[in-house]
Order: structure tokens, then sequence, then C-alpha cells
């Protein structure tokens, strides 16, 4: 009987024990998370300085100055299609850097079909070109331009 | 709960947690795939890039250069444009690789480690130009599709290596061999394992030319990763797409070699001139081979502005794909009248040769110094842009850079 109640007292101890770590534990983990999410929160000395909380990228299809943020393509009728259907493969940035005509996007498309994996587009081909035709139209450079965002700067000998 | 669902479950919470927001569609991420908020997104930092360096593309990783950034004589890393058609190979191991030669004109199908390369055959260093064929692309009109290259596609750094000729011939070539084409383990973009993101070669000639290297070697070092570690095809005064990275198998071709980027357009220019715009039939298009003649004023970077009665000294660097360049000369009037530079002879065959001049100005005002290299067979650079092609190649119109005396 003793023994029996030796033991349950053991076992009572090694409860609280495993009870306080267990909280010991939380506790930590939650400041963790706590502090990745407020870097400063412990910082006690005082001068905090208030600063605006950026948060990280995460909406899809977030619109800025009339350029879709996670591609850099303008905002338009037909840039989700464009999205969806142009930048599985490769990036948007290989469009913004092009300027073409209805019939040489229709000529790259039918080139991408050809070699590229890239799949039949149906009627969307028709409001992906009129979107890329109407942003992203040839601009004459002529024989040579002239420079441009020229840098001044001193040059000292 | 699986664990696995819970272990899955508490990851995404806690990427959460350090993004500060919900992952929608969290559960249907993939295992191992960190979101973009927590990768790396720094290619400078990634590649030891200059970080003045232009990024042109990100999938795949396309990064250009500019001339002032080229100002080296040997090109280091932190300047060497970057260009691909896949995708950066990950996970390299060079213990085990293995470069296999094989093709209708191999006498047999040899593989070789990288250790039996390197100690079988004779190691030899040279300065390679390497300039991508569409450098200088963005300046067509009508516009050529592809990336926009402006001037900065171009390096020369040194490569050691062993010569390809010495690992071909200890392979066997059969009488009727025509071509070599590499392959390398680049994944395309799409990501199709039956695709090759490149796979492309050269005659038979331009691969027994004794500068023609495997190499294993960048300015000293190992080849970093994104130039094609640990093994790299090298041949200068070609198209940069010659010199394959990442390569793992070269075949010896009876023909013309067919792979990825081989055909249609790419790297073909019109084999007849034609007018801006005009269509272009496969069949009339022909490969490019040896690079023309070109400078680029590396020395001052354009914009600057000096005092009256200052001397500006400019230097920079020519090339000639195939040739030595013979001259440079410069114009402060837009080509009115022309000075000579001083001109070095290349440190070996495909090296950029380094010019420089002191230029003098007689007045106030702006002005743009022009520089013009002419190569071994008297062939100048224009200072229009060439002949207008499809895919916007071989550019090479004189660099230019503004000044102003004040």
């Amino acid at each position: 009987m003793e023994n029996q109640k030796a033991f349950y007292e053991q076992i009572k101890a090694i409860y609280r024990l495993l009870m306080v770590l267990f909280s010991l534990f939380v506790l930590a983990g939650g400041a963790l998370v706590y502090y990745a999410n407020n870097p400063s929160a412990f910082n006690f000395s005082g001068n905090s300085d208030t600063v605006a909380a950026v948060p990280e990228e995460v909406d899809e299809d977030l619109i800025v100055d009339g350029i879709h943020v996670r591609t850099g393509l303008k905002d338009d009728e037909g840039l989700m299609v464009v999205v969806n259907n142009c930048t599985n493969c490769h990036s948007a940035k290989i469009i913004t850097q092009n300027r073409m005509n209805e019939e040489r996007w229709n000529t790259t498309i039918k080139w991408m079909q050809e070699t590229q994996n890239l799949w039949d587009l149906g009627k969307n081909q028709e409001i992906i070109v009129n979107y890329l035709v109407k942003n992203y139209p040839p601009v004459a450079k002529g024989r040579r331009m002239a420079l441009s965002g020229i840098e001044w700067y001193e040059l000292e000998n | 709960m699986k664990r696995r669902d819970f272990v899955k479950k508490t990851t995404l919470s806690s990427f959460a947690a350090l993004i500060g927001a919900e992952i929608v569609f969290g559960s249907k991420m993939y295992e191992g795939y960190k979101p973009l908020a927590l990768q790396d997104p720094d290619p400078f930092k990634m590649f030891n890039k200059n970080k003045e360096m232009i990024v042109l593309n990100d999938r795949p990783w396309n990064i250009e250069s500019l001339a002032h950034l080229l100002d080296d004589k040997i090109t280091p890393n932190s300047s060497m444009f970057v260009r691909n058609n896949g995708l950066v190979p990950e996970d390299i191991d060079a213990k085990t690789w293995t470069l296999t030669i094989d093709g209708e004109s191999a006498k047999q199908k040899k593989t070789y480690t990288l250790e039996e390369l390197k100690s079988k055959f004779e190691h030899h260093t040279y300065q390679l130009t390497i300039e991508c064929g569409g450098n200088g692309r963005a300046e067509f009109d009508p516009p050529a599709k592809g990336n926009q290259w402006k001037v900065g596609a171009v390096h020369c750094a040194s490569w050691t290596g062993v010569r390809l000729k010495d690992v071909l011939e200890d392979t066997g070539i059969k009488n009727d061999a025509v071509y070599i084409g590499f392959h390398a383990i680049d994944q395309h973009l799409s990501k199709d394992p039956n695709k090759e993101a490149i796979s492309r070669g050269c005659p038979m000639a331009k691969a027994l030319q004794e500068e023609t290297l495997l190499a294993f070697k960048m300015n000293g070092n190992d080849i970093p990763l994104i130039h094609g570690y640990p093994l790299r095809l090298v041949a200068g005064g070609w198209p940069a797409s010659v010199s394959g990275k990442w390569v793992n198998r070269i075949s010896i071709r009876n023909k013309v070699h067919d792979g990825a980027k081989m055909n249609g357009t790419a790297y073909r220019v019109p084999c007849e001139p034609v007018a801006p715009g005009e269509k272009v039939k496969d069949e009339d298009m022909c490969i490019i081979e040896s690079m023309p003649v070109k400078s680029l004023i590396t020395y001052p970077k354009s914009g600057a502005m000096i005092k009256k009665g200052q001397k500006l000294n400019i230097r920079g660097h020519a090339w000639a794909g195939e040739l030595e360049v013979a001259k440079v000369d410069y114009s402060i009037d837009f080509g009115a009248t022309w000075k000579s530079c001083n001109l070095e002879s290349p440190a070996n065959r495909l090296a950029w040769q380094h010019f420089s001049a002191t230029v003098d100005f007689p007045q106030k005002g702006y002005y743009e110094v022009w520089a013009k290299a002419t190569d071994s067979q008297g062939k100048a650079q224009p200072m229009v842009l060439p002949g207008w092609n499809p895919k916007g190649y071989l550019n090479n119109a004189c660099h230019r850079i503004a000044i102003k005396v004040n």
C-alpha cells in the first residue's frame, strides 16, 4: 500500500514536471513565432521606430499603377488569359521585352506549339494576340537611334 | 491525421507565420517547394554578378553586362553575361560526371570520367572571346524576336581544359565526319524530359581547332555553375551558343547536327540579304559560323563630362570572330574624320584585343566617341545597323559613348 502511494506520488511529480516543461515549450514556441512576425518585439531599449509593416507580395492579382505586380505585364483586357497561358514555361519578361505585330505574334505562338509544348489556345489566342499587339506594339527605330538615358557625371583626370 | 500531413500542415503554418499571411491553396503546394517569398530572389548573389548588370529574363536566366563593366582585359565572372535556353541544373556531382563521345561518325562509343579527361589529356589555357549571336538585337527595326540584348553579351575569360580534338581522336573519327553536336543536362523550359533545351555544334574543322576546348576551369578556378560547371565546350569567335554548358555527351555526326536550336530561325540568318521585315523560308536560312568584327569602348563610361582643354583617355576591346583585328579607329565627328587607336596583339588566337587612344576636343559641347574596328580581311564595322534578319543576329554596328566638354 505504502509502495503504491509512493509510486502514485512519483507519477504525479513526473506529470507536473512534464506539464511545466510542455508549458515552457509552448511559451517558447509562441514567443519564437511572435518574434518571427515582429522582430523588434523584444527590443526593450525604448527607442524603437515605428515601421510600417510591408506585407510580402502574396496577392497574385495585385495591380499597381496599371502593372500586374507578379508578372510586370500591363493591366488590360486579356491580362489574366496571357498570365495563365503564357507564363507557365517562361517568364513574362520575355513577353514584355518583345514588340511584334499580329502576324508575328501568331507565328511565334505557332512555333511554341510546334516545338515548345504550348497547348492549343482556342478562342484565347485572339484575346492574347489582341492584348499583346495593343500593349506591346513595335516602335520604329530606323537604322540607328540617338543615344538616350545618358547619366552624366564629372570625370576627373 | 497522417504524420506526413501533420508535418506538411505544421510546415505550412510556420511558412505562413514567416510570411505573415495565410498561404491560400497551400495544401496544393508541392512537397519540398518553397513559396516564392522565401526563395532567394537575388540573381546577383546567386551568380556572383555585379549589381549593375541587367536581368533580361528570369526564367530562363538571361543577364546582360554593360560596356563599362567589361573594362578588364580578362573578364571576371562578376561581369560576364548569362545566357540560358533552359533551366540551370542543380545538384551536380563532378566526381560522378562523365562525358560520352558517340555518333554515326565515331569509331566507337566511349565514356570518360571528368578525372580521366583531366589526367589523360594535356591541359591548355586560352583567352577566348565568346559573344552571344543576338548581342545588339535590341537595335533592329522591325524589332527582332528574343531577349533584347544591347551591347553587353560578350566576354573574354581565360579557359583551361583539354582539346576537344584530342578527345575526339582518342575515341576515333570516321572519314565521313561532318559536324559535332553537344548534349547537356540543362532541362527544357517545359520540363519535358524528351526535349533538350539546346543542342548545337560546329563543323569538324572548328571542332578540331587547337583552341576549341572541353574546359573545366575559368579564370583559374572551377567554372561557376551558371557558366557550365563542371564541363563546358568552348569555341571562341563563334556564337556563344556553340560553347555548350554542362556538356555530358558529344556526337560526331555524318551530317550537319540537327539538335535543338540548329534549325528554323535559331542562330541562322538569311543566306542572301533581305529587306527589313521580309519573310524568309527555313531553307533560305544559313547557320551562323564566325562572328563579325566588332569593338566596345569600355572606358570611360558613357556620360562623362570633362573640362575644356582636358584630354580624354579612351580604351576598350576589339574582336573579329575567327580573324584578327587589324586596326581600330575612333571618331568624334560622327564618322566625318577618323583617327587611329593603339591596338595590342591578341594574347592568343580568338582572344579580344585591347585598344586605347587619347582624344582631344576642339571646343565645348556634346560629342560622341565612336569606335570602329577593321578585321584582317579589310572588313570594318558599319556605323548603321547591318543587314536585318528575322532573329536580329550579328549586329556589329559601331559602339559609341556620349561626352560633354564644359
